[in-house]
């Protein structure tokens, strides 16, 4: 994405509370004594201080409006005891034990996480810890695929990162059982921030699915600024699913930047219902030839939420394959964003790319902004797109009542199908089963 | 008993019926003949519930119960049953899924209990079997691919498995060649019974070979004109609709 984002002179308004508390909190954060990291930082920080927050004067942020954010001011949040969790979400069957990291409000929390079941040689930490007993690790990939320079949220991030998972799966191993990562935001009386960072690290060959469950136990408003940097190496597979379901306070940011070598592939699925307004970024890069992905989602918002998915497909290499399939059901006065870039780059031959996304209105006053762009430099190559908004077929209504099912079953049936075919892309039975039946919870708890 | 007094309806401001009065007792078989643009179309929706139609004068009384006040979900659980002329596609629900969650809602309604999934396989299975149909259409998307003859042939098959109090069979005829027409009404000969009334419109008299009913009705211009038995449909079938004021046959 080539948009450029102006320095306005003295720092913006909206950066100032958070420049303020970095410079103020920067001794304190993991890491604060490695040199490379510091800089890193340091580089978010001034990138921050110099752009702000994004506006709608942005071209990609052009339906996505952060006004909300200037009157609250968010705090770092601070480590808080696990009071209230009882039970945390899983795609696993009930009692089923499998790797899993656990983050309240952005910190790991080890009693509740485990590594057992893991092959040998896997590595599933901390980011803080990383930080500690690897850093060298860190440094090789920290900061390498999500670059501050055009991303606000991405610098902001980068300047507060603090804790996170790391998983690294060697050459030529493969994880069977799903890796869960558990979000959790308490949001106490204070609007709090966290700014997560992820690194997933799949050699050569090596095989692996990651769920992110992204929960609230709080009512309170929250900012959750989510970056992740995705390494899949040469005949590598990396799934990667997401269920986001936080409070309807709450603001959800993620920016998920995946490489793939050659014969590799990435697979991106979010499943969105949480949060007052979400934007989730997909930028899948296939650096390798032959290589492919599939970066799809299901979003389901009602009331006054708002909720982003742009996604960018960069072809760098010939014989690349990507596939998108979003689909959302909007309702009440909800709106939603779906902006899919496919970038192919000369000389990137053979390029197979697919873009749909499918919108269901499910009110008068619901609305669905769709942009898809391609921008292709290469003239042997096969790219499709399409968007679509629709409402829920009446006569298919009419049959189903008139069969005896209740309009309210009949209506959740014609939803529930219609995402199907997205939730459909997962490859993974487990979570596909789970995300369906988080699909169906959704339509029955109206 | 169903009985329909002075029914007046309009469509987009325009009057397409113009006063029905018809009875149907329990047991009893009516069918309804016209040419086309006549209401018979408009009548067996308006039975079963579709919005979209005014009722500008008139009633249904459907067992002592104003059908009329009647969400479509209630007519169906209280046994009004419209096989579709042309049945609705369903993308993404499961033919089975779609039959056992009605089958349930009615059972619901009834008091009944609802059905496992292994007691409702069983008695879908006895049913698709006696129709003639494959189990694959069981586990296709609703009505999504079929023939013609395999959705009417679906429609028996809900008929069958909801077993309905009255049913209205809707140009049932129509897109069926002769052996799936004879499957067809095989099916809703099955379901005739003392308890169980029908409503068979059609524009053809060949579907009454199969389906024999006890009293057959003229709709013209949205009024019945003329009534009698079976032998109606035959003179019909020699004649046309021209006496009747229709100015095609076809």
């Amino acid at each position: 994405m080539t948009t450029t984002f102006s320095a306005r002179g003295a720092a913006p308004e909206t950066a100032r509370p958070y420049i303020e508390q970095f410079d103020r909190l920067q001794g304190e954060l993991p890491g604060a004594g490695l040199a490379w990291l510091a800089e890193l930082r340091r580089q978010g920080r001034d990138r921050f201080a110099e752009i702000g927050f994004p506006t709608v004067r942005n071209e990609t942020w052009k339906y996505t409006n952060l006004r909300a954010l200037d009157k609250l001011s968010f705090e770092p949040a601070s480590p808080t005891p696990r009071a209230g969790i009882d039970t945390l979400p899983t795609v696993r069957p009930a009692g089923a034990q499998g790797p899993r990291l656990v983050f309240i409000d952005g910190r790991f929390h080890a009693e509740l996480s485990s590594t057992a079941g893991l092959p040998e040689g896997v590595e599933l930490l901390s980011l803080a810890d990383a930080l500690r007993t690897k850093p060298d690790f860190v440094a090789e990939h920290l900061g390498r695929l999500a670059q501050p320079d055009d991303l606000p949220l991405v610098a902001l991030n980068t300047a507060f990162l603090t804790d996170g998972p790391l998983l690294h799966v060697p050459q030529g191993v493969a994880v069977e059982q799903p890796v869960e990562i558990v979000h959790v935001t308490l949001a106490g009386d204070r609007p709090s921030a966290v700014h997560p960072r992820t690194l997933i690290v799949a050699g050569t060959g090596a095989r692996v699915t990651v769920v992110e469950h992204h929960v609230g136990f709080g009512t309170g408003a929250d900012l959750a600024n989510h970056v992740a940097e995705v390494f899949v190496a040469d005949e590598a597979t990396v799934r990667h699913y997401k269920v986001q379901r936080e409070g309807t306070e709450s603001f959800h940011f993620s920016h998920a930047a995946a490489t793939v070598g050659t014969n590799g592939h990435y697979d991106n699925f979010i499943l969105t219902t949480g949060a007052r307004l979400s934007r989730n970024e997909v930028r899948s890069t296939l650096a390798g030839t032959d290589s492919s992905t599939h970066v799809s989602g299901a979003y389901m918002v009602r009331g006054g939420q708002h909720c982003d998915t742009s996604t960018f497909i960069d072809h760098a290499q010939p014989n690349g394959t990507s596939r998108e399939v979003y689909k959302g059901a909007i309702d009440d006065t909800a709106r939603a964003v779906f902006q899919g870039k496919i970038l192919v780059r000369p000389g990137a031959q053979k390029t197979d790319g697919y873009q749909i996304n499918r919108a269901l209105l499910l009110s008068d006053n619901a609305e669905i902004d769709s942009k898809p762009e391609l921008e292709i430099y290469a003239d042997d190559v096969k790219c499709s797109h399409g968007a679509t908004i629709g409402e829920l077929d009446e006569d298919a209504l009419f049959y189903m009542r008139a069969r005896g099912i209740e309009k309210d079953q009949a209506r959740s049936l014609l939803i529930g199908a219609f995402l199907a075919e997205a939730i459909e892309e997962i490859a993974d039975e487990t979570v596909r089963e789970a995300f369906q039946e988080i699909a169906s919870g959704w339509m029955a708890s109206r | 008993m169903i009985e329909i007094k002075n029914l007046h309806a309009t469509v987009d401001g325009k009057e397409i019926l113009r006063g029905i009065d018809l009875t149907i007792r329990p047991g009893e078989v009516h069918a309804i003949m016209g040419p086309n643009g006549a209401g018979k179309s408009t009548l067996s929706y308006l039975l079963a519930g579709r919005e979209g139609y005014e009722i500008t004068e008139g009633s249904v009384t459907y067992y002592g119960k104003d059908l009329l006040e009647m969400e479509p979900e209630e007519r169906a659980a209280e046994g009004v049953f419209l096989a579709f002329q042309y049945p609705v596609e369903i993308p993404g629900v499961a033919n089975t899924t779609f039959l056992k969650v009605a089958l349930n809602a009615l059972r619901k309604h009834r008091g009944e209990k609802e059905l496992d999934a292994m007691q409702f396989l069983k008695l879908v299975r006895e049913k698709t079997k006696a129709l003639g149909m494959s189990d694959d259409m069981l586990k296709r998307a609703v009505n999504v691919g079929f023939s013609g003859g395999e959705k009417k042939r679906n429609e028996s098959l809900q008929m069958a498995v909801l077993e309905p109090k009255f049913a209205i069979l809707d140009e049932t005829d129509s897109g069926l060649d002769i052996d799936a027409l004879r499957i067809v009404a095989e099916g809703v000969n099955a379901l005739r019974s003392p308890e169980r009334s029908m409503l068979v419109i059609t524009h053809y008299q060949r579907l009454l070979d199969y389906i024999v009913p006890d009293h057959v009705h003229v709709l013209a211009a949205g009024r019945i004109v003329r009534s009698g038995g079976k032998e109606l449909a035959v003179e019909l079938e020699k004649n046309g609709y021209r006496d009747f004021g229709a100015n095609e046959a076809a």
